[in-house]
């Protein structure tokens, strides 16, 4: 019994989950694999099965502390059932009063980043300076770079933070857009109807 | 047909997003050819929308305004696809083509950006730290190869003690009393009769304050009679003793030289009158033990003098 006790005591990933959840609870963006092997000098696979025993352990309805993967990483949150609680002592400056402008502007740069404002304001058919300039201060989306003709406009592309509050593990998480627009034959076919009647 | 469609459609200018959102509520919903579109009752209706209403909302109109002439130079280049710049050399099918493609493109990202809003919606319950970014890129501090004796070296330097911040200048300087006794003594042995004011004109302040002291100490031994014609005048100090009592020997008496008195001595008898280790220019060190012997016997000086 005692051996027995010792054994599992002195099992090396039970230690290293320690490890990682202890690095887990510092960080305040989500951590990667890499990083967290780097950090507690391990294997990244053994990080996995470590992360895998954590993600068991701190589980919604088990803990008041969930792991998710999010933004490419791993990180802890409340659980959802502790969300009222939240909501009363602590704020969402990121998400509160994103308006319908800055929505759209945000679906532009998540789809089709990085990408400049005068691309956004040709897709949206409206200047996108405001709206840009408000994602950016919430950190959102970022600059990244210009566009390649000499004094080519800022690129934006979306943040760890946009996929972290939208749950999204990675950009890859999208819905396809094809998805979305399923009507566009239709819309494409009404106004070729109306360019034919002209024309003839 | 199109008129009275658009006079019918409830304008309601905030649930729209730029001219392409106008357009493809209009399209979709009221069925409208984008060139029947009447831009004009558009505007009509939206001029009754503002009658209706007591104020006039300024942003609104602005924000109509970029709507409609964004709508208009759309209907213009449909319309006249030859002039459009951007559409230029386009045939009416392909300015077609073109409008739908950007339509088409602008609706798939309405359709995402609901998508979001419904995520977000969704996903208001998820909370989680926010925090300045924690991964920072770590400077890395690169150091020359440094040599240990060197390091020995420049703490050396710092383990010499500081030297002795001297407070010399911040105290007044008591020379004894007894220093200008000897030296009235000595100067009333040599000549009957001096000036007091002469005597001490080349002193410090308190240097004349202690030489005072010493003439008060030889008026109460009656050493010496003091006479002054008037106050703030010349002090006259003359021996009461016998002349020449205490002159060197082989002096004559000589008659009192009342002018002699005026004269100042010069500056080195006055120094050769000072006992040694009491000099004009003394050692900061002596200086300073001067000022503790001195103190020590001005308060023994004046505490005998009061009992």
């Amino acid at each position: 019994m005692d051996s027995t006790l010792r054994l599992i005591a002195s099992n090396p990933v039970d230690q290293l989950a320690r490890t990682v959840e202890a690095l887990l609870v510092v960080a305040s963006a989500p951590l990667s694999v890499a990083e967290l092997a780097e950090a507690s000098a391990d294997d990244p696979e053994r990080v996995e099965t470590a992360l895998g025993l954590l993600r068991e352990r701190y589980s919604e309805r088990r803990s008041g502390i969930v792991l998710e993967e999010v933004a490419g990483g791993y990180a802890f949150r409340a659980s959802r059932e502790a969300s009222d609680a939240c909501a009363r002592l602590f704020e969402r400056p990121v998400e509160r009063g994103l308006t319908q402008a800055a929505l759209e502007t945000l679906a532009v740069v998540a789809y089709l980043g990085p990408c400049s404002r005068p691309e956004v304001a040709r897709i949206r058919g409206v200047a996108a300076d405001s709206a840009v300039a408000s994602l950016v201060e919430r950190g959102l989306i970022a600059e990244a770079g210009r566009e390649s003709a000499p004094g080519g406009a800022v690129r934006y592309r979306t943040t760890p933070l946009f996929e972290r509050v939208f749950a999204l593990e990675s950009l890859a998480a999208l819905p396809r857009l094809d998805d979305l627009g399923a009507d566009t034959g239709e819309l494409r076919d009404r106004l070729l109807e109306v360019a034919s009647a002209r024309a003839s | 047909m199109a008129a009275t469609s658009v006079r019918e459609l409830e304008l309601d200018l905030d649930a729209f997003e730029g001219p392409f959102d106008l357009l493809l509520t209009l399209l979709l919903k009221e069925e409208l050819e984008p060139r029947e579109v009447d831009i004009a009752a558009i505007v009509i209706s939206f001029v009754e929308i503002l009658a209706e209403r007591d104020e006039i909302d300024l942003e609104a109109c602005g924000e109509f305004l970029v709507l409609v002439s964004a709508l208009l130079e759309l209907k213009a280049r449909l319309l006249f696809p030859d002039e459009a710049a951007e559409l230029d050399g386009l045939e009416p099918e392909e300015a077609a083509e073109e409008l739908a493609r950007r339509l088409a493109e602008y609706r798939r990202m309405k359709e995402a950006s609901v998508w979001l809003a419904e995520r977000l919606a969704a996903e208001r319950d998820r909370w989680f730290r926010l925090g300045p970014a924690p991964l920072a890129p770590q400077p890395e501090r690169r150091l020359a190869p440094q040599d240990a004796s060197a390091l020995a070296e420049a703490l050396r330097g710092l383990a010499v003690p500081p030297p002795k911040v001297s407070l010399s200048h911040m105290a007044l300087r008591f020379p004894p009393v007894s220093q200008f006794l000897e030296r009235f003594r000595s100067l009333l042995a040599r000549r009957r009769r001096f000036d007091f004011d002469a005597e001490v004109g080349g002193l410090s302040r308190v240097e004349q304050a202690v030489a005072f002291l010493a003439l008060l100490e030889l008026r109460k031994t009656g050493e010496v009679a003091l006479d002054q014609a008037a106050p703030f005048a010349p002090i006259r100090i003359s021996s009461s003793r016998p002349w020449p009592a205490t002159a060197p020997t082989g002096r004559s008496p000589a008659p009192p030289r009342s002018d002699a008195a005026d004269e100042p001595m010069p500056s080195g008898a006055v120094q050769s009158t000072v006992p040694s280790g009491l000099g004009s220019s003394p050692t900061s060190q002596e200086r300073e033990e001067g000022l503790e012997l001195s103190h020590d016997e001005r308060i023994e000086t004046w505490t005998a003098r009061s009992a």
